[in-house]
């Protein structure tokens, strides 16, 4: 394995500087909460959508994409781009005029100051309903984000020191291997945490777009030099075998696509419509017609996106697996040998995915018999097998933006919902601006450490890895429902949505623990309380999971609502679609958000289509 | 907003691709290295098109920075 030549270390740092100096050059206009919580609020679309992208991307995306393309082939482009795009339309369209609030108000009435601007999901949730859904939400929320953060530095940490990135610095630090980790770990959120410092949002949402262009260039050679390896497209088609998705959809019959289908959309509205680490980024835009176009350019860039960081996987499993060889050749009458060495668990993988490999670096064999593989290392062994040094560099540097702008937006999510909804709206009141500002800073600081801890006991404990997927289950997609009923039902009422929001984690956790994928032990992946049924794979009892707690929480919040005291009319003004100033019509049909929506949706299907 | 981040982008892609760009003229002959790119000289090609994509953006947000400063 190589180490990084002079010109990949020049690229990272060049890459390094400019995340600072984003932070630096905003650190005097940071004179007020709102401007380091909000951005000032001032914020253009296209930037946002760009900011909005970035934060999505994260270590886990990044990596489980590559992940998903070499496990279940050309269909998890579908997958990943119309389990998302429908969802961002619809929040673009309908939700953000809610949530961004205020403005569309405030153009009606002038005279009367926009008193509920939402800054966050919690806010507006305790505008929308009460004072108690608000603090479980943005309890839930920030434990959440705190811990997500801390495992998608697990996730990039890990894949650093296989990649023996920082394997210079610890050495003439003199660090043992797992000060190796630490290390991988702890410079990316010691510089996230500074130009956060520096700059709040503002900083963030610059960094996320500088950063999600240096993803898509750091990775662009690489695919296109790995398509050119296996003969072009027409040689991807030829090469990869009948996936597994389209088999496992075949032998389960109609019900299972339709559950793919539900369970997609669910999936997507819970991060797009749900989740305030995206959302954040649109709801500091300048004016509600930015906000609603945020999610949109998100959604135009997400298919290409998408299919950016598939590829990778899907080429990884295509190519020839490396072997130990000896190639034996005669140089006038000197006879030299010329070994290859290939770990076992490389060997024993398909193409340039390896196996996991055990303590002693041997593969490790799956319930099947065959090895387990890890699918994560697809992406960065294409970057180390394609990428010469010079552009190494730079796929490193996109490896470490793609983990720094999903750390990033969870850090000014936390700082934010600490800020406004647990410090502002319960411990002080009637605190003064420049305290909420010293506060969202430790707030900050307060979440990295959170996260840095989250990172050290996945570090202890391999398993809290796949917990991930159960709190998205448990705080996300009881959320959406809530947040549907609240934005579209006048008659939705605080209780009804506290209850839902308990009764849909509780699902979650009851399905978790009762469900066991096959061939797992019972534990973090399921059947913690008894083995009930057993779903097909970790994939199906994930979704099943987050369907069942979406479900849930729908029916108990509408069902709690319609025996409690609906709210007033006059107070649901501006915080349920149907009682907010629709932003007039102007200028030609096609250049509405309508038209521009149903554009980015065919495009996505027909994009699909080719790929299923 | 706070400045045009296209400046910023232009700036950091003008900087990646010139040193990209050098650094595949000085290794051009070296066949070894490229053979991983399939005997592409990818540092050289990938500098170029970050190199104008980052003037091309630099341009723009000059623009628009000009436009804001008059606001």
């Amino acid at each position: 394995m190589p180490n990084l030549a002079a010109t990949d270390s020049l690229i990272l740092l060049i890459y390094g500087f400019f995340m600072l100096t984003a932070g630096f050059s905003l650190k005097p206009a940071m004179t007020s909460g709102q401007q380091f919580m909000q951005a000032g609020r001032a914020m253009p679309s296209w930037l946002c959508g760009l900011a909005m992208l970035g934060a999505s991307l994260g270590s886990q995306e990044l990596l489980g994409m590559g992940a998903a393309g070499a496990r279940y082939g050309m269909a998890s482009v579908a997958f990943f781009a119309l389990g998302s795009i429908p969802a961002m339309l619809f929040a673009g369209l309908f939700l953000m005029p809610v949530f961004y609030g205020s403005n569309s108000i405030a153009v009606e009435s002038p005279q009367k100051p926009s008193t509920f601007a939402a800054r966050s999901i919690p806010e507006y949730l305790g505008l929308r309903f009460d004072r108690k859904t608000r603090l479980l939400n943005a309890g839930m929320f920030a434990a959440m984000s705190a811990f997500s953060a801390g495992i998608a530095l697990y996730a990039m940490g890990r894949v650093f020191v296989a990649l023996h990135i920082f394997d210079q610095v610890a050495g003439t630090l003199n660090l043992p291997p797992a000060g190796t980790l630490l290390l991988a770990m702890a410079l990316p959120a010691a510089l996230v945490l500074a130009y956060v410092l520096l700059g709040g949002l503002g900083a963030a949402m610059y960094n996320q777009a500088l950063q999600f262009c240096l993803i898509v260039a750091g990775l662009l050679p690489m695919v296109l030099l790995g398509l050119k390896r296996i003969g072009g497209w027409s040689g991807l088609k030829a090469a990869i075998p009948p996936n597994a998705l389209h088999a496992g959809t075949r032998s389960l019959g109609a019900g299972a696509v339709v559950f793919a289908v539900g369970a997609g959309l669910v999936l997507g509205g819970a991060t797009w419509c749900t989740d305030f680490r995206l959302l954040q980024a649109a709801m500091a835009a300048k004016n509600v017609e930015a906000a609603r176009k945020a999610p949109m350019i998100a959604a135009a860039l997400r298919v290409f996106v998408v299919i950016v960081l598939i590829l990778p996987g899907l080429i990884a499993v295509v190519l020839p697996t490396p072997h130990t060889s000896i190639v034996i050749h005669n140089d006038n009458g000197v006879i030299y040998h010329e070994i290859t060495v290939v770990p076992p668990a490389v060997e024993a993988g398909s193409g340039l995915v390896p196996a996991k490999a055990d303590a002693d670096g041997k593969p490790q064999m799956g319930a099947d018999g065959h090895a387990a593989l890890d699918y994560a290392m697809s992406t960065p062994n294409m970057l180390l097998q394609f990428l010469p040094a010079g552009l190494l560099g730079l796929g490193m540097t996109a490896l470490l933006a793609c983990l720094m702008g999903g750390v990033a937006a969870s850090v000014t999510s936390f700082s934010t919902v600490f800020t406004c909804d647990i410090f502002q709206a319960f411990l002080a009141k009637n605190a003064a601006d420049k305290r909420l500002l010293a506060v969202a800073r430790w707030a900050a600081v307060g979440g990295v450490l959170l996260a840095f801890g989250a990172a050290c006991a996945a570090m202890r404990f391999n398993s809290l890895f796949d917990a991930i997927v159960l709190v998205f289950a448990v705080v996300n997609a009881p959320l959406f429902a809530v947040l549907m009923l609240g934005a579209f039902w006048k008659r939705a009422t605080g209780h009804g949505a506290f209850a839902g929001l308990i009764a849909g984690a509780a699902a979650a956790l009851l399905h978790h623990g009762l469900a066991l994928p096959r061939g797992e032990q019972p534990g973090i992946r399921g059947g913690w309380i008894a083995v009930l049924h057993h779903p097909a794979s970790e994939l199906a009892l994930g979704l099943g999971t987050a369907m069942l707690a979406f479900l849930v929480s729908l029916l108990v919040a509408a069902a709690v609502s319609l025996f409690t005291k609906a709210a007033l009319r006059e107070d649901l003004q501006g915080l349920v679609f149907s009682l907010t100033a629709r932003p007039s019509a102007i200028g030609p049909r096609w250049k509405r958000p309508e038209a521009m929506a149903a554009a980015i949706l065919l495009a996505a299907i027909a994009v699909s289509l080719i790929f299923i | 907003m706070f400045y045009d981040p296209r400046i910023s982008l232009g700036m950091l892609f003008t900087l990646i691709g010139t040193v990209l760009t050098a650094f595949g003229v000085a290794t051009r002959s070296n066949a070894d290295m490229y053979a991983k790119s399939l005997g592409i000289d990818a540092n050289l090609w990938w500098g170029l098109v970050l190199l104008v994509f980052g003037i091309a953006a630099l341009v723009l947000g000059r623009r628009g920075q000009i436009k804001l400063e008059k606001k």
